[in-house]
């Protein structure tokens, strides 16, 4: 780099410093441990910084935080009753206990009375397992099986109610439904999409999914923040469901993974997270990254992946018959081969202007800078381009 | 952008978006955009058609396709006239300022008005949202820069913030959403005609000095042809041979048969893709390609942040890693180049990319896993750049540009009495080769339309849902009619996906004169009910 450049970068990277300004800190201990945090944190938000594990379940990060479910709640010094952690501001000096006696029972009951709160099917999708976590297969059960909540002997007697899927990508199950209202908090909080709503009947919260026959006369864009939100599995990815049902795991030596990645469409950027099973990918979740927040859209969750394993990918490559006039396939000597020499009769007989290479916006950083490379030092030219422009 | 997403949705007095529509193009920005509004940033729309966001608009300046040159000169001089203009910031960080001024003299309010098709009120209730603001961000996209005028567009916009002071800060800042997912990497990783990576230049001799050294060969020293101009030289027989790499311009590029005879007419092609696509069924040679979730790598959004792509699944039996194929070409062309991982790739970027030099791989796996880095990153211990222009633009003075406006290239006349414009829909993207795999989003909205104006469709006997035929000077398509006020009387619009009706039959291939975009956005046609 040259001197005159270094001058401006070394100006921008002391601008970027000095924007980073400290925000004021409260201090209190979690389980005895002194633990800092920005004004404003909450309970739980203090108890993660100190690497505590907090239960929660209708707590969502920058979704919800509707303190109606108490599993979070944690004993703070002077105060008579547990208080929730996720909706208590941190205060200078307090005194937090996360777990006791007191407070495992408090969420064991608590959690045994709304998995008991609906019919057979949501109790039995609770406790769906008995050993494993990992074989868990929703936060719910997972939740149970961390607190050590067994199959409800009785659970309350309810209908069942018809289960709401016009919308092609979107399930919403009321039967499995525990009115924790994450999905609420997904759809109006952070899609700020309004689209799924909460109604009452009687002193009783309903939600109001958009996925009816009716759908596509509501504002929803299928984007499934809600389903990701759900943790009982009532509001689902119909998808999802069929592909992991169609790629069960078990298989000698393989599991289940997950790999965090980059969405393939637009130029936001959102994380993603890709669930692998025997190695085809079966679903998409929104991560936390910085332009996304843990959100997605429609494309990013739900047709980020078919198209991996479609059938009609190219495996082998084709060159052109002369005679016939048809693509036959051919092995990759063959046509590397052929690409090679008609390139390098190009490049001889008319100059590398004589040639052109058109890079892709899709692919990778490393993908197109070796390609480049590749037109410039062997092409030889600068007839170089991406779908930037188109 | 100059900025990010983060401090634009929680710093911003007032959005103004041009010629964008995030929430089916960007959906997730959208979304944001919504958060925003939903915590009291104002927000003004500037776009013909009724895009979902212009009903959370405060304004909403329907100015006609092609104008945007003239709306922002009209800012520009009612931002002066109102004394909303930053001084401090026009002496001490700008040049140009008296020209400019002069400039915009005759875009009176009066006379934007008459060219924009919008009420004088709308544009100074605009100018005045935004001139007072503490922060103001401008977003925009593709309906500011696929016109002949695009490039114009994007300067006169930049006058708007530059005037006010709007740079350099949280919540302001110009901010193009770029398209696709890599389009700002492909760019920084030099595919382009003129620059290496990280906008070296070719025709500077240090530079291209520098990649001499650094890739042991000399190199060309003239400037290329850019993608778009290269049609015209494939026709004319200068460009014999092209070598695609993940594109599919029969579908996606201006004018279908335009594109098609300048393919038809090369020596040699070769295309490698992830499908047989309808370009692929043209080329000599099909080199199978692997998709994003079978490869490492990175891709760097639309805030210049470059994040981690992850192998998931493998490829293809039978299918080979882009840089392995590109390294085979290499070295049976007589280049010595060894095979690398993506994270060598990478290193080796770094070591020549002075915006990338403090991006490795293994920061975005460690450090930076959750937040990515944003270039300018100039070493190994530097954090990325969230905002640029803090205390100076590149370490000179911004310089205002004088654009003049300029009618689009092709205007409705009385044969072809309609304009039309083209875009994207939510459930589908681009040419529909990732997204048209996936059943649900294709039943959904899976083929051709056209929006049309209710008066307009009322004059020609057309109703919601018919099929109509579409002609413009290039080619005709059927498609159905989409009858709403979404679109103004005269102007139509038609997306870009669907091969039963692409609207890329009629488009228009002439091309702004320094970016060499076509004009995607402007063209004249007729419809015809069937």
């Amino acid at each position: 780099m040259s001197e005159q450049g270094n001058e401006p970068m070394r100006e921008l990277r002391k601008g970027c410093l000095e924007e980073q300004a400290r925000a004021r800190e409260v201090r209190l201990t979690i389980d005895n441990v002194p633990v800092a945090v920005a004004a404003g944190s909450t309970l739980l938000e203090a108890a993660q910084h100190a690497g505590v594990h907090v239960p929660t379940l209708c707590y969502l990060k920058e979704r919800s935080a509707v303190a109606s479910c108490r599993m979070c709640v944690v004993e703070v010094e002077g105060e008579q009753h547990p208080l929730p952690a996720c909706a208590t501001v941190a205060r200078d000096g307090m005194r937090v206990v996360t777990h006791s006696e007191k407070l495992n029972a408090y969420r064991k009951l608590t959690l045994e009375l709304i998995v008991s709160s609906k019919g057979a099917a949501l109790a039995s999708l609770a406790c769906d397992t008995s050993a494993d976590a990992n074989a868990c297969t929703s936060e719910l059960s997972r939740l149970c099986h961390e607190l050590e909540v067994e199959e409800p002997l009785e659970f309350a007697q309810v209908k069942e109610i018809p289960l709401v899927e016009g919308n092609p990508f979107l399930a919403y199950d009321p039967n499995l439904c525990i009115e924790c209202q994450r999905c609420v908090g997904a759809c109006n909080s952070a899609a700020r999409n309004h689209s799924l709503q909460t109604r009452m009947r009687g002193s009783h919260v309903l939600i109001d999914a958009p996925f009816g026959q009716n759908w596509r006369e509501t504002e929803c864009e299928s984007c499934g923040n809600c389903a990701q939100a759900c943790p009982t599995g009532a509001l689902s990815l119909r998808k999802r469901g069929r592909r992991a049902l169609a790629e069960p795991e078990g298989r000698a030596g393989e599991s289940a993974h997950t790999v965090r990645t980059t969405c393939p469409h637009c130029g936001v950027g959102c994380q993603l997270e890709l669930e692998v099973r025997n190695g085809r990918i079966v679903s998409s979740k929104g991560a936390f990254g910085a332009s996304n927040r843990g959100l997605l859209c429609v494309k990013g969750r739900s047709a980020s992946f078919d198209f991996v394993s479609s059938p009609d990918r190219l495996t082998t490559p084709l060159v052109r018959n002369k005679e016939t006039g048809e693509l036959e396939s051919s092995t990759w000597d063959e046509a590397l081969r052929l690409v090679a020499s008609r390139f390098s009769h190009l490049r001889d007989e008319y100059g590398g202007r004589s040639i052109a290479a058109f890079a892709c916006s899709r692919s990778t950083n490393e993908d197109v800078y070796l390609f480049q490379k590749m037109a410039r030092v062997a092409l030889q030219t600068n007839n170089v381009d991406s779908c930037a422009r188109v | 952008m100059t900025n990010s997403i983060d401090d634009i949705v929680n710093d911003a007095d007032v959005i103004m978006l041009v010629g964008s529509n995030p929430e089916e193009a960007h959906p997730v920005i959208g979304m944001r955009i919504r958060q925003a509004v939903e915590r009291g940033c104002r927000l003004i729309v500037v776009d013909p058609r009724k895009i979902g966001l212009a009903a959370k608009a405060d304004i909403h300046l329907r100015v006609r396709p092609g104008t945007n040159v003239a709306f922002a000169n009209g800012m520009v001089n009612l931002l002066i006239s109102l004394g909303l203009a930053d001084a401090s910031f026009v002496r001490e960080r700008t040049e140009g300022f008296g020209i400019m001024q002069a400039q915009v003299e005759e875009f009176t309010p009066d006379y934007v008005a008459r060219v924009c098709g919008i009420a004088v009120q709308d544009l100074v209730a605009a100018a005045k949202m935004y001139g007072t603001a503490e922060r103001a961000a401008i977003l925009y996209c593709l309906g500011v820069t696929e016109h002949t005028t695009g490039t114009d567009g994007v300067m006169a916009l930049s006058n708007i913030a530059m005037v006010t002071g709007n740079l350099g800060k949280p919540g302001a800042g110009m901010n193009p959403l770029r398209g696709q997912n890599n389009v700002q990497g492909a760019c920084d990783m030099g595919a382009g005609p003129d620059d290496y990576p990280g906008y070296q230049k070719v025709t500077n001799p240090a530079a291209r000095k520098k990649f001499e050294q650094a890739w042991g060969v000399p190199l060309p020293e003239w400037s290329g042809t850019k993608a778009t101009e290269c049609f015209p030289a494939m026709l004319a027989g200068e460009i014999k041979g092209l070598y695609l790499f993940g594109e599919d311009p029969v579908r996606t590029d201006p004018d279908t048969h335009h594109v098609l005879r300048s393919l038809e007419a090369l020596d040699f092609f070769v295309v490698q893709d992830l499908f047989l696509t309808e370009t692929a069924k043209l080329a000599d040679v099909v080199l199978p390609g692997r998709c994003y979730a079978e490869k490492e790598g990175t891709f760097t959004n639309t805030e210049r942040r470059v994040q981690r792509v992850r192998k998931a699944v493998d490829g293809p039996e039978g299918s080979r890693l882009d840089t392995q194929v590109f390294t085979e070409v290499m070295n049976r062309m007589g280049y010595a180049q060894p095979e690398l991982s993506a994270a060598e790739l990478m290193d080796e970027i770094a070591s020549l990319t002075p915006t990338y030099a403090g991006i490795h791989h293994a920061r975005l796996d460690g450090e930076a896993y959750d937040r990515g880095l944003q270039w300018p990153c100039l070493d190994d211990g530097h954090p990325g750049t969230p905002v640029l222009h803090i205390s100076s633009f590149s370490g000179s003075v911004g310089a205002f540009s004088t654009p003049d406006y300029i009618r689009s290239a092709e205007l409705p006349d009385e044969e072809y009495p309609f304009v039309l414009m083209t875009g994207r829909v939510l459930y589908q993207y681009n040419a529909c080769a990732m997204t048209g795999r996936t059943e649900e989003t294709s039943e959904i909205e899976g083929s051709s339309f056209i929006e049309i104006n209710t008066h307009d469709a009322g004059a020609l006997g057309i109703e919601d849902g018919q099929r109509v035929q579409v002609t413009s000077r290039r080619g005709s398509v059927e498609t159905t009619a989409r009858v709403s006020d979404k679109t103004n009387p005269g102007e139509t619009w038609m997306p870009f996906h669907f091969q039963d009706g692409n609207a890329n039959w009629l488009t228009h291939a002439a091309l702004d004169r320094v970016s060499k975009a076509p004009e995607y956005k402007v063209c004249a046609i007729k419809i015809a009910p069937k």
